[in-house]
């Protein structure tokens, strides 16, 4: 037996991509004659066999509703739902089981948050403050609230790099702010904003804060007690498991002072036509047949996700955003939208020969998938005065040989466009 | 899938340099068009006098396959009459959309190069964005054009 080195019991095994790469059973096609390279996994990520196989699986053979019948397909399926939220509770780290809602995704755990708290604490005169860089549902639902009870909707302005500073933030943070609402990463740029120090700030002040995680859990540790946000939303879909379903994390004591989001099935203790007696957390909030599937999947793909190192995953995708991000610069005529330092995962983009929608067909033609748009930001856009970008995103099966192969694209497009 | 087929030399040219692209003095008639999913977004002026279209023009900023198929198409209507311009965007929509494409694309004249576009399903209100823009010019001036 050889002894190991010690720089190699020191390190983690190394984060092997192209066995990762073999997980997903999407990459392996060809589009439009070429291989593909699949480059906007901030809309959504592909799926790993194992997540593919848990839905199948569902279907298959435990193929019932939860917490209702005897029956044994109905006590697996239950079973499975229920480990899902444990899996959810301990990859975000909540204190409480209970604490974990199912939702069809961040979009529906926003909304259920304006929804519910929102109407029973916002008045006339309050503000709930947002960001610059909000996707559109995290904007939305805010705009529909104070418009409905009269509070005023404040933003805080991001800088031209993408970045939303303690000081900004502070400056709009005043004695009336009653609740913040912020990406914890951003969808259209990339940046990670500085959560910890603001959710402190806020809290000074007496204010509620949800995160909307939808672009961080695949990119950033999540960890809500440490971070102490009060909401925590997210998607599935963006982290390698099913669409349809995601999940809000919210601390007890706020979810069991919140009135039901919906009423009917699952979501009740008793009903009589004079009273309902509303169940205990979470099910006050889960109201009808959820996505079962889609929960179960979700389970699967935090055991995938979670079977990695994590700091190798991180340190794997940032290696290949640095390579992106000098391989885009080194192209003429093009420019990265976005530059906020210690971004994660997103490289938006403009070319001066093409607009952004020419860009995707173009890339598309040569079997390289982007985005392209003002990715549900259009307040992002009126920032930097542009109607679209076009966005290359990244996850843990991406390597530098994607970058090359946009690169190529990019250079076709140039020919064409020249 | 051939790219040339989509973005053929007399697109880039006119999305490069797209024609008619300022406002007629006088105009009677203004239309807005906007296409959400991509940000494209034309204002489309014309002057139309009794059922002929004299003059047209267009500001708009958006990619190449929009802003040259509103340039095309400000060179094609003008100084045609509304009859002339319902049955051009009918042959046009026709082209672009119809899996057969156009029966006779010779009636289109430079419009014809557009027939690409039926292979890029996704670019499909790219190109007609200008039409549907002009349509509302015509039909209401005070409107908004989308290609929803
Ligand atoms: C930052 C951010 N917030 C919210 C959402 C909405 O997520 P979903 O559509 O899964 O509800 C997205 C997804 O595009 C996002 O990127």
């Amino acid at each position: 037996m050889t002894e190991a080195s010690p720089i190699a019991a020191a390190s983690p095994a190394a984060f092997d991509v192209q066995r990762v790469r073999e997980d997903f059973p999407a990459l392996h096609q060809d589009v439009h004659g070429k291989p593909l390279v699949y480059l906007d996994s901030a809309a959504t990520s592909l799926k790993p066999q194992s997540v593919i196989d848990a839905v199948t699986e569902v279907y298959a053979r435990d193929c019932s509703n939860i917490h209702r019948a005897v029956h044994l397909l109905s006590q697996r399926a239950t079973a499975r739902f229920e480990e899902s939220r444990e899996k959810v509770r301990a990859f975000v780290n909540a204190a409480k089981k209970s604490e974990v809602v199912f939702t069809r995704g961040t979009t529906e755990a926003i909304n259920l948050v304006a929804h519910s708290w929102g109407r029973a604490h916002l008045r006339e005169g309050d503000e709930v403050l947002v960001t610059e860089l909000e996707h559109h549902s995290n904007i939305v639902p805010w705009q529909i609230l104070c418009q409905q009870t009269g509070a005023t909707l404040v933003v805080v302005p991001m800088t031209d790099r993408g970045e939303v500073l303690r000081e900004a933030f502070e400056e709009q943070l005043t004695e009336r702010t009653r609740f913040v609402a912020m990406a914890h990463v951003s969808n259209a740029l990339g940046s990670v904003l500085p959560v910890a120090e603001l959710i402190a700030l806020a809290h000074d002040r007496g204010a509620v804060v949800l995160l909307d995680g939808a672009q961080a859990m695949s990119h950033v540790d999540v960890d809500v007690q440490a971070l102490d946000c009060d909401f925590y939303a997210f998607s599935g879909h963006k982290l390698y498991g099913p669409t349809g379903i995601g999940a809000l994390y919210g601390k007890e004591q706020l979810l069991e002072g919140m009135p039901p989001y919906q009423g009917g099935g699952d979501m009740i203790r008793s009903v009589t036509f004079e009273e309902t007696l509303y169940n205990e957390l979470p099910y006050k909030f889960e109201a009808g047949t959820p996505n079962i599937a889609g929960a179960i999947g979700l389970g699967a793909a935090i055991d995938y996700f979670a079977s990695f190192d994590m700091q190798a995953v991180h340190a794997h995708e940032n290696a290949v955003l640095r390579y992106a991000t000098d391989a885009l610069e080194a192209v003429p005529g093009v420019r990265l939208v976005g530059t906020a330092p210690g971004k994660v995962a997103v490289l938006s983009f403009l070319m001066d020969a093409a607009h952004p929608h020419d860009i995707g067909t173009i890339v598309d033609s040569e079997g390289v998938a982007i985005r392209t748009g003002h990715h549900c930001a259009q307040p992002v856009m009126e920032h930097f005065d542009i109607a679209a970008t076009a966005r290359a995103s990244l996850g843990i099966y991406n390597t530098t040989d994607d970058i090359d192969a946009l690169v190529g694209a990019l250079r076709k497009v140039q020919e064409l466009f020249g | 899938m051939d790219l040339r087929e989509l973005y053929q030399e007399v697109i880039l040219d006119h999305g490069k340099h797209p024609r008619n692209h300022r406002f007629p003095e006088p105009h009677n008639r203004e239309g807005r068009g906007y296409n959400p999913l991509c940000g494209d977004k034309i204002t489309l002026r014309l002057q139309l006098d009794g059922d002929k279209i004299t003059d047209v023009g267009f500001i708009g900023q958006g990619c190449a396959i929009s802003q040259a198929s509103c340039s095309t198409m400000t060179e094609a209507i003008k100084g045609k009459t509304l009859p002339e311009v319902q049955a051009l965007f009918s042959k046009f929509h026709t082209m672009v959309t119809s899996d057969e494409g156009a029966d006779d694309l010779d009636a289109l004249g430079k419009l014809a190069v557009f027939a690409g576009v039926r292979e890029f399903p996704m670019r499909v209100k790219c190109a007609t964005l200008g039409w549907h823009t002009l349509n509302q010019a015509l039909d209401d001036e005070s409107g908004e054009a989308t290609t929803e």
